[in-house]
């Protein structure tokens, strides 16, 4: 089987300091890899090098393509890495407010992505965004509603929906419940982990929450100042942690 | 002898502007930027249009100006004195007669012929910076063709109002390329965008300049299911009668009578003069 997504020796400085360095993984149809680490381990710095949001100053990030098979997307033209942005790939961002529009309505942010893709049938569209919203488990009569008018927890599960609604194959998550109280980041989870199963998406998600990686992840990278320092299953390496850094963060938890 | 350069610009920046019109022209509906100057009126009263009318009239040319479609009113008849002062053109208040007519927010009813030139004065050239404020951004949008979100308006329209409620500044695409701002014409002007006579738009505050040559085609942005209708009151003219043209809505006194009037002053006069009397119109002398 072809892997969706190949990542060989991306690397990426500020300057002197080292932002992600080496970093190698495939990713392949249907699976979920967590990326955790501290703060400023070069995580979030990982992501949008992958995302075709930050240019890596080294490495390959090949995609495979629904049209032409594996291309590279950190040498692809502009017009086709932003194409992939709108339909492929998803990306949620850690504050809802970044990925949302928020002065446009809940249905005209998940209807965005449709029409930049052609669609130009309002009563369509508007069937997409409700039929979403309820996938999503918001309300259908909000579809009207300002996301400034919605609770943080509904704001990402808003931001998650606009993002499916073009049914990408793979989506890029960073702390995806980050700030959110601990029933809603259950909530929302566990909506993730449906949703995912369920489409068959491949996912990346960033975050320092073990929990999180715990529920979602198949495979777990651990990152610590910009390298990767271990990897594997997610079980193997959250139960049976080899790398001292590892260690360090399991037994940071605290158990309640 | 007036003491100005034809027509208050100096050389150099009237042929400053003449190249971003030719570019404007080659490239329909691509806003081009261009070194506005400081004109000797505020922004936002046609500085824009000013310069662009300025590089491009001729001794020989007859102007016109109309503002709202009226040519009486003070934005109108400063700018048609600014011309006569400073370039010495003729001015005319017929559309058949002028070859240079700047105009703000409306077409002339009149058909325009190729031997005419409309220059529109502009105060927001893009139509997408509502939504997205970066200019970064919007240019690479125009650049890709990214126009998904100018549709998110229209949508946002529908579904708060249940109908395209955009009644003027009405996106269209030209050309099958460039999604431009007619500037704010009201919608019922869209179809004629695609005219015989040359348009420009000026932006003097943006500092852009943008063109559509004659019969290029212009069309406004719309759903399959919610088609672009150009709108007018539903009434006919009370001085002309004219039932084709765009109507401006007049509050007669505090017990609810109005009177609807071409807003296009020439077109209604000219009506007028030729026999035809509206509901509150008097016969012609």
């Amino acid at each position: 089987m072809t892997p969706l997504l190949q990542v060989k020796g991306i690397e990426k400085r500020y300057g002197a300091r080292i932002g992600c360095a080496d970093v190698n993984f495939d990713l392949y149809p249907g699976e979920v890899m967590g990326i955790v680490g501290e703060s400023g381990s070069g995580k979030s710095t990982l992501l949008n090098c992958l995302a075709g949001h930050l240019a890596p100053d080294a490495g390959q990030v090949i995609f495979d393509t629904r049209a032409d098979g594996p291309v590279d997307t950190v040498t692809m033209s502009e017009p086709a890495r932003r194409m992939l942005g709108r339909t492929d790939w998803a990306f949620v961002h850690q504050h809802a407010r970044d990925g949302l529009r928020m002065n446009v309505s809940a249905g005209g942010n998940i209807g965005e992505r449709l029409m930049a893709v052609g669609a130009r049938h309002y009563g369509d569209i508007r069937d997409r965004a409700v039929d979403w919203l309820d996938r999503v488990e918001i309300a259908e009569n909000r579809v009207d509603d300002r996301p400034s008018a919605f609770s943080g927890g509904m704001q990402q599960r808003l931001q998650i929906a606009r993002n499916l609604v073009t049914e990408p194959r793979l989506v890029f998550m960073d702390e995806p419940t980050g700030g959110l109280d601990v029933s809603v980041q259950a909530r929302l989870l566990d909506l993730l982990r449906g949703l995912v199963r369920q489409m068959g998406l491949s996912a990346l998600i960033v975050t320092h929450d073990l929990a999180v990686v715990r529920l979602l992840a198949d495979r777990l990278m651990v990152m610590k100042d910009g390298h990767v320092v271990e990897s594997g299953l997610t079980d193997q390496v959250l139960d049976d942690p080899q790398h001292a850094y590892t260690q360090l963060l399991v037994s940071s938890v605290l158990q309640v | 002898m007036s003491d100005y350069n034809f027509a208050y610009l100096d050389e150099q920046t009237k042929r400053m502007i003449r190249r971003a019109i030719l570019k404007g022209l080659a490239v329909p509906g691509y806003q081009v930027t261009f070194a506005s100057r400081e004109m000797p009126m505020p922004y936002g009263w046609g500085t824009g249009g000013v310069q662009v009318s300025a590089a491009t009239l001729t001794p020989e040319d007859t102007f016109k100006v109309i503002d709202q479609g009226s040519d009486d009113t003070t934005n109108a008849v400063s700018i048609r004195k600014f011309f006569e002062k400073t370039a010495r053109v003729a001015v005319t208040e017929e559309t058949e007669k002028a070859s240079v007519i700047q105009t703000r927010h409306r077409i002339p009813e009149a058909a325009l012929t190729e031997d005419q030139i409309l220059v529109y004065q502009v105060p927001i050239p893009e139509p997408l910076r509502f939504l997205e404020p970066r200019e970064t951004e919007t240019r690479k949008m125009h650049a890709l063709q990214e126009y998904g979100l100018m549709h998110v308006k229209l949508y946002e329209d529908i579904s708060q109002h249940g109908a395209i409620a955009t009644s003027y500044a009405y996106p269209v695409k030209v050309s099958d390329r460039y999604v431009m701002d007619p500037s704010p014409i009201p919608k019922f002007d869209n179809p004629k965008l695609e005219m015989a006579a040359i348009q420009l738009f000026g932006a003097g505050r943006e500092q852009r300049i943008y063109a559509v040559p004659p019969w290029t085609p212009v069309v406004s942005l719309d759903f399959e299911d919610y088609p672009f209708e150009a709108t007018k009151a539903d009434h006919a003219c009370d001085l002309c009668d004219a039932e084709d043209s765009y109507l401006d809505e007049v509050i007669l006194d505090d017990a609810g009578n109005r009177m609807f009037v071409c807003s296009d002053t020439d077109y209604c006069r000219a009506r007028r003069e030729a026999g035809h009397v509206g509901r509150l119109g008097e016969e012609a002398a």
